[in-house]
């Protein structure tokens, strides 16, 4: 079942009773959710994913702007039925219900033709905690699980009742590292068998871009970008995408454009496809995409015009199969320029000063006053 | 060796309570258990005349105490669990409304920091019936088209009703504090989860709000059972202290008029009623604990 998020608006009052404007949380959101995806929204603290889950959800209301459940208009309805499955950050189990009665618990609200008997219900209970792999745990209180196991109960119970959607609100967050890789694999394991439309917030852009098959960015309330996670690593709309993307970081300098060439510095960088006129940029350049440049010997000897980047040489770590160059650069937006190249790559440091060419494709040039992509 | 100095210094920590409970709180009780069984004891002789069981069969088959025993009982059975749901009603209705609650809850909690002896005489005037005037509550009864009745002086049920009304009224402002205050520390996240699943109103209360609040509910039904077992001094405020003659005496005041009454001076009977309340409020406790295991939750 897709779902349409149309304008979607929430504000709420300030807390400081001195300010009057409210505070926007989610600033004109429009987005459509494809049927039976898993979409990440994708964000930094405060950027207002949870509460368009909460919109989503039912908990609140938008203050403008309105919401479909495929061809349903949902927005004036309540939480309670708007048929979705909630997973909340810290689980919030019924901490004095063992995990049978606590997935059951949903299934014994139903009425009407819907209403189970109890051989139903528990038959229901057993099947879904089978497809989260907790069967063996039924009779266990909450406090008497790991972590782990206390999310895989919440996702059971959310799921239980054959939501339309099922909504996760950052679910990976308090498990340690080591499950929270396991428990992401669970996670797109659960949505491609069942097929239910999955919608997950995140801060953890990694975890976003490994399962889902879409993701939303979001700053301040708003759509940063969206799409498939590779398309949005390779093709950044704007700085903010670029720099949230990415690990290690990409590495972000104050340059210019001058007669349709990029210059960081007074060292040329690339030409520019489209005419722009003269101004100031932010050129990013992807880990990646550093080439150690093997005609380099050093500034004396530099008399072609070239394109490299030139920066001070730091330290190699390496690092296994890949080493990194960091170095130092007096237009670095950042302490240090982090370079990853193949272990084993002769580097020539004249003068303790390291030249790369970039590789085309992954250098990207956002006017320095909008943070638009230009290239 | 620390830990013996550790052990050391927390015996001498504890000693200063240990004297002072064993003076005048353990060694009484076992006092009195002794002199439950020595028959007829005289204070000024300080001599009895032999042991044995004679005190509890004079106690039992006393017909003030058996009418004390009945008192009390009713109080118990009536008080307890009427404030205790009173109480809780009230709690759940506070916690709902937003404007003005902080309004209501000291409008609900002022009873608590009146006199009980102030309270009794602001009862009296409401609900006796003297010569001179009918008093307030029966102008409202004559008013709805009943007869007036004395609730002071007049028949047992009336004034056992205005001791239950009394009684409860007095509690409840306590029960209200407690439960407003463990209500609000129920983590709403569990009903914002009850909420996706549709769940009715009345099933988020009994499956949700009542095991969370459940060990404070037990504390009030617990405590609550043992005061209204020790009513007295509600009792004198109302109906005055000759309460044989009113026919509302309880068990604590069948004991202290058995010592200092008017039919005082008999310290063995006194001591044998005190046995018997002992027993029975350990009894309704050790009950409490039992049903406790079933039903409380404990975080």
């Amino acid at each position: 079942m897709k779902i349409v998020l149309e304008h979607l608006t929430k504000k709420f009052p300030n807390r400081n009773k001195k300010i009057k404007e409210d505070v926007i949380a989610v600033n004109d959101f429009d987005y459509e959710i494809p049927n039976g995806k898993l979409i990440g929204l994708l964000g930094p603290s405060g950027c207002g994913k949870s509460t368009v889950l909460n919109l989503i959800s039912g908990l609140e209301k938008p203050t403008n702007g309105k919401i479909h459940f495929g061809d349903d208009d949902v927005t004036e309805l309540p939480a309670e039925n708007r048929g979705v499955g909630l997973v909340f950050q810290n689980y919030a189990l019924y901490p004095h219900l063992n995990v049978r009665e606590n997935i059951r618990f949903p299934l014994e609200n139903l009425r009407g033709k819907d209403k189970m008997t109890r051989d139903e219900m528990d038959r229901k209970v057993f099947e879904t905690a089978k497809l989260v792999q907790i069967e063996g745990l039924l009779d266990r209180k909450p406090s008497e699980m790991s972590g782990g196991q206390q999310q895989r109960v919440a996702i059971a119970r959310a799921l239980v009742k054959q939501p339309k959607v099922l909504l996760l609100d950052e679910p990976l967050s308090n498990l340690d590292a080591r499950l929270r890789l396991q428990t992401r694999e669970e996670l797109k394991r659960i949505q491609v068998e069942t097929g239910i439309t999955t919608i997950f917030v995140t801060h953890d852009q990694e975890e976003a871009m490994s399962i889902c098959d879409t993701i939303v960015v979001m700053q301040d309330g708003r759509i940063m970008q969206h799409g498939n996670p590779q398309d949005v690593y390779d093709k950044p709309d704007n700085l903010f995408v670029a720099k949230f993307l990415g690990t290690p970081q990409i590495n972000v300098f104050k340059g210019v454009v001058k007669a349709g060439t990029v210059f960081i510095g007074n060292d040329r960088i690339m030409m520019m496809e489209e005419d722009f006129e003269d101004r100031d940029v932010f050129v990013g350049i992807r880990p990646e995409g550093f080439i150690p440049d093997d005609s380099w010997n050093g500034r004396s000897e530099a008399s072609d015009n070239k394109e490299r980047l030139i920066c001070e040489f730091r330290k190699l770590e390496v690092m296994g199969r890949d080493s990194s160059i960091l170095c130092a650069n007096e237009y670095f937006e950042g302490t240090m320029i982090r370079a990853i190249i193949a272990s084993g790559t002769e580097i020539k440091t004249p003068g303790g000063e390291v030249a790369f060419n970039i590789k085309p494709n992954k250098i990207h040039i956002f006017d320095a006053k909008t943070g638009k992509v230009l290239h | 060796m620390n830990s013996k100095k550790q052990t050391l210094t927390a015996w001498l920590c504890l000693l200063p309570a240990i004297i002072f409970l064993g003076a005048f709180l353990v060694y009484p009780m076992i006092d009195v258990f002794i002199y439950s069984f020595e028959e007829g004891y005289n204070f000024a002789s300080q001599s009895y005349f032999g042991i044995g069981g004679y005190n509890y069969s004079y106690v039992l088959h006393d017909p003030y105490f058996i009418q004390a025993l009945k008192n009390t009982f009713i109080i118990v059975l009536i008080t307890v669990p009427l404030s205790t749901g009173i109480a809780l009603i009230i709690s759940l209705a506070l916690s709902s409304i937003d404007k003005l609650r902080e309004l209501f809850q000291t409008i609900f909690f002022l009873p608590y920091v009146t006199n009980t002896l102030a309270v009794g005489l602001v009862f009296m005037i409401l609900f006796q019936k003297t010569a001179y005037t009918d008093g307030m509550v029966n102008l409202l009864i004559r008013f709805f088209g009943g007869e007036s009745v004395d609730f002071i002086d007049g028949p047992y049920s009336a004034k056992m009703f205005v001791m239950c009304f009394y009684t409860i009224w007095v509690v409840l402002p306590f029960k209200i504090l407690i439960l407003t205050s463990n209500l609000a520390s129920v983590d709403p996240i569990y009903y914002k989860a009850a909420k996706i699943d549709a769940t009715p109103k009345f099933r988020i209360f009994f499956k949700i709000t009542l095991p969370m609040i459940s060990p404070m509910v037990f504390y009030l039904v617990i405590t609550g059972f043992i005061g209204a077992f020790k009513a007295y001094s509600d009792e004198v405020a109302l109906f005055g202290t000759d309460l044989n003659a009113a026919g509302m005496n309880t068990i604590v005041g069948y004991i202290y008029d058995m010592l200092y009454g008017n039919s005082g001076g008999y310290p063995s009977y006194a001591s044998a009623a005190a046995i018997i309340l002992f027993a029975i409020v350990f009894t309704i406790t050790i009950i409490n604990l039992l049903v406790s295991e079933k039903t409380v939750y404990y975080q």
